[in-house]
């Protein structure tokens, strides 16, 4: 790689304490700087430093194998350590290339949506989020990943309520989300607590460790798998655990909601992988029940039920917000039946959902921006007077159905084979039907917006063409081209994704025997 | 059986806490009360990581100064040289190492976990206040109600 050559060496040895630091620091520099310009600068150059980061450290893991940083030279597992394997090694490039994509979103988005005096404090604010979102991914230690779980959902909650200033909904939304998601975070302290009355120690590889040794342990461990399941699943909007999820996505800053829907619920999942296969270990029977019954039938029930819901929404967030929750199903439909494609499968559509999700909510965002809609009702005509950005969410929108040559398909064909493998033809059944669903809930509004006539104004005047600024162009393309890449495999995206999912899967199942 | 029910003291304490403050979270309509529900299911946590870290005749770990009674009968060197095994940050020359202490770690990530409660609960209780800004009132039942129409019409006009 040509990049590599660029990179000083600090940078790959300390690389997974940079992007850890470097945004927490930058976050405190960023509240107090005025104006707009020069917040959204300072956090562009920062995630952009960390997005290189994080590749390099992940080019770097790919040749030297599994990369333990002891934080502070207290080696593990007495010390805090820090991990980059190739499990967390495409999340933490993930996270950071969505950060800044969604900041380039951002720089006309929040003009119109953030009071000025609150908008050197919004960047501060997405900036903690961004560093707890990437701490939780790269540390090694069980604690540690709760303070960064909650130092990133803290900044989620304040970034979700400065939506107020468009919707006043944005407040009780905010206000659900904190409750529910504390008592989540809450639930994963007392499971890593009682996970460290069984093994005694905090570092997630040594828990594993001793965690085998005593061949599952006693019925505190099981306890403690119940509790970070359940703590986990209300992070990741598991199917009855998700009603925090519609008003947060939907009354957020429109940047906001991008960011959350293709990283947060994603980086939680990461988690969910990492106690289920690494931590714990699927061979345990009450592991190995939970995974088969809990997940698989809460993940195809969500599948269902979301679906169904998204097709009755009349706000055009919420509905892409009930099928992020369907999506989410997908996922754990994939880490549940824990053979290595379905893993693979799963992981994948991890990234290629974050991607989609990523354009569909950018295009709708720069909807609002134009047009101020958020209705389903509204988007009549919209392939007339905003063109490019209806041709993006076309595209992304029929890459979350799953048409061939489009990422969504690249995954959901992974997950049926998988499933078929395994004998589950109900299950390839659920997909393609839930895939039927997604055309209901997607092609209602692509047909709105193709085949009605643009809405008359108050003063009788036709609406005009009106394209969204191109800094929310090139955002909403990029994703969409990139989903074309993954579905067609040129430049090799598709082999890319593909195969960073199957090292993780790999990983994960090679170290779970 | 009574012997058995005072040494599982605290967690029985624990769970009544843990379950009382759930169950304020979801019964209580009333946003304020939500929080301190909230507040007091945390807490429960920080008292189960305290209970676990006791260790049953330990006292704090603090490390103490050898009094010339305790280096009777014992070499120097045995001396440091326990005292270099119990880790450098001891450095232990005259340190009484022969103590039974409870267990630190808990403590410490509790601190961190209060230090997390009471900033989620800052937000929570500014987010009421802004709710009650723009709302007039914190009970969620009105709130709903307030917002019925914006939710049938889905729009915020």
């Amino acid at each position: 790689m040509a990049l590599m050559d660029y990179i000083p060496e600090w940078l790959l040895i300390h690389g997974p304490a940079v992007i850890i630091v470097l945004p927490l620091i930058m976050a405190a520099v960023t509240s107090i700087l005025p104006g707009r310009k020069p917040a959204w600068f300072v956090a562009m150059l920062v995630t952009i430093i960390c997005t290189v980061t994080a590749f390099a450290v992940a080019i770097y893991n790919l040749k030297t194998g599994v990369d333990v940083y002891p934080m502070g030279g207290w080696d593990p597992p007495h010390g805090i350590s820090l991990l980059i394997d190739a499990l967390n090694a495409p999340i933490l490039v993930l996270i950071t290339l969505m950060a800044v994509v969604s900041l380039v979103y951002a720089l006309p988005a929040t003009l119109a949506e953030v009071e000025p005096k609150k908008r050197a404090p919004y960047y501060a604010a997405f900036l903690l989020c961004v560093a707890g979102l990437l701490g939780m991914v790269v540390t090694g230690d069980a604690f540690n990943v709760f303070v960064f779980l909650e130092v990133s959902s803290i900044a989620t909650y304040v970034l979700v309520a400065m939506g107020a200033a468009r919707d006043r909904r944005a407040l009780s939304a905010a206000y659900n989300y904190l409750i529910l998601g504390s008592i989540g975070a809450t639930f994963f302290v007392i499971g890593i607590g009682f996970l460290y009355m069984e093994t005694g120690t905090l570092n997630m590889a040594d828990m594993g460790r001793i965690l085998a040794d005593l061949d599952g342990g006693s019925r505190v461990a099981k306890v403690a798998f119940g509790f970070i399941v359940v703590g986990l699943g209300l992070k990741l909007a598991m199917f009855p655990l998700h009603n925090w999820l519609p008003g947060a996505y939907a009354y957020a800053p429109t940047q906001i909601t991008m960011f959350l829907a293709s990283t947060a619920t994603k980086a939680a999942l990461y988690l969910l992988l990492r106690f289920v296969f690494f931590v714990f270990d699927p061979d345990f029977d009450y592991v190995a029940n939970v995974l088969q019954f809990l997940l698989v039938g809460l993940g195809v029930i969500g599948m269902l039920f979301a679906s169904l819901q998204a097709i009755f929404q009349t706000d055009a967030r919420r509905l892409l917000a009930f099928s992020s929750v369907a999506q989410v199903g997908y996922m754990l439909l994939g880490v549940g039946i824990a053979t290595a494609a379905s893993v693979t499968a799963g992981y994948l559509h991890l990234i290629n959902h974050a991607i989609i999700k990523g354009g569909l909510f950018l295009a709708v965002g720069a909807m609002w921006y134009r047009f101020g809609i958020t209705r389903t009702a509204d988007v009549n005509g919209l392939g007339k007077t905003m063109p490019w950005t209806t041709a993006a969410f076309t595209v992304s929108g029929l890459s979350l159905i799953g048409v061939p040559f489009t990422a969504g398909f690249v995954s959901k064909y992974q997950l049926a084979t998988a499933a078929a493998a395994n004998g589950w033809w109900w299950a390839v059944f659920v997909i393609v039907l839930t895939s039927v669903l997604a055309i209901f809930y997607i092609g209602r509004l692509l047909l709105a917006a193709y085949f009605q006539d643009a809405p008359v104004m108050e003063d009788g005047q036709v609406c005009t063409r009106n394209e969204a600024p191109l800094l929310m162009l090139i955002p909403m393309w990029a994703m969409a081209i990139a989903s074309v890449l993954i579905g067609t495999n040129i430049l090799g995206a598709s082999d890319l994704v593909v195969g960073a999912s199957e090292r993780a899967a790999n990983l994960l199942l090679g170290l779970g025997g | 059986m009574f012997s058995e029910f005072l040494a599982d003291y605290n967690y029985i304490v624990v769970i009544i806490l843990m379950m009382t403050g759930l169950y304020v979270v979801f019964a209580s309509r009333n946003l304020i009360k939500k929080l301190a529900g909230l507040s007091v299911f945390q807490t429960s946590v920080f008292l189960l990581y305290i209970t676990i870290s006791k260790v049953s005749g330990g006292q704090p770990p603090i490390l103490e100064k050898a009094y010339a009674k305790d280096y009777a009968g014992l070499a120097p060197e045995t001396l440091i040289a326990a005292a270099e095994g119990a880790g450098k940050a001891a450095k232990g020359h005259g340190y009484n190492l022969d103590i039974t202490y409870s267990n630190p770690l808990p403590h410490v990530l509790i601190l961190t976990a209060i230090v997390v409660g009471v900033a989620t609960l800052a937000i929570g209780l500014s987010l009421v206040v802004r709710i009650r800004e723009v709302y007039g009132t914190i009970e969620e039942d009105q709130i709903e109600k307030a917002d019925y129409i914006y939710n049938l019409e889905g729009t915020a006009d």
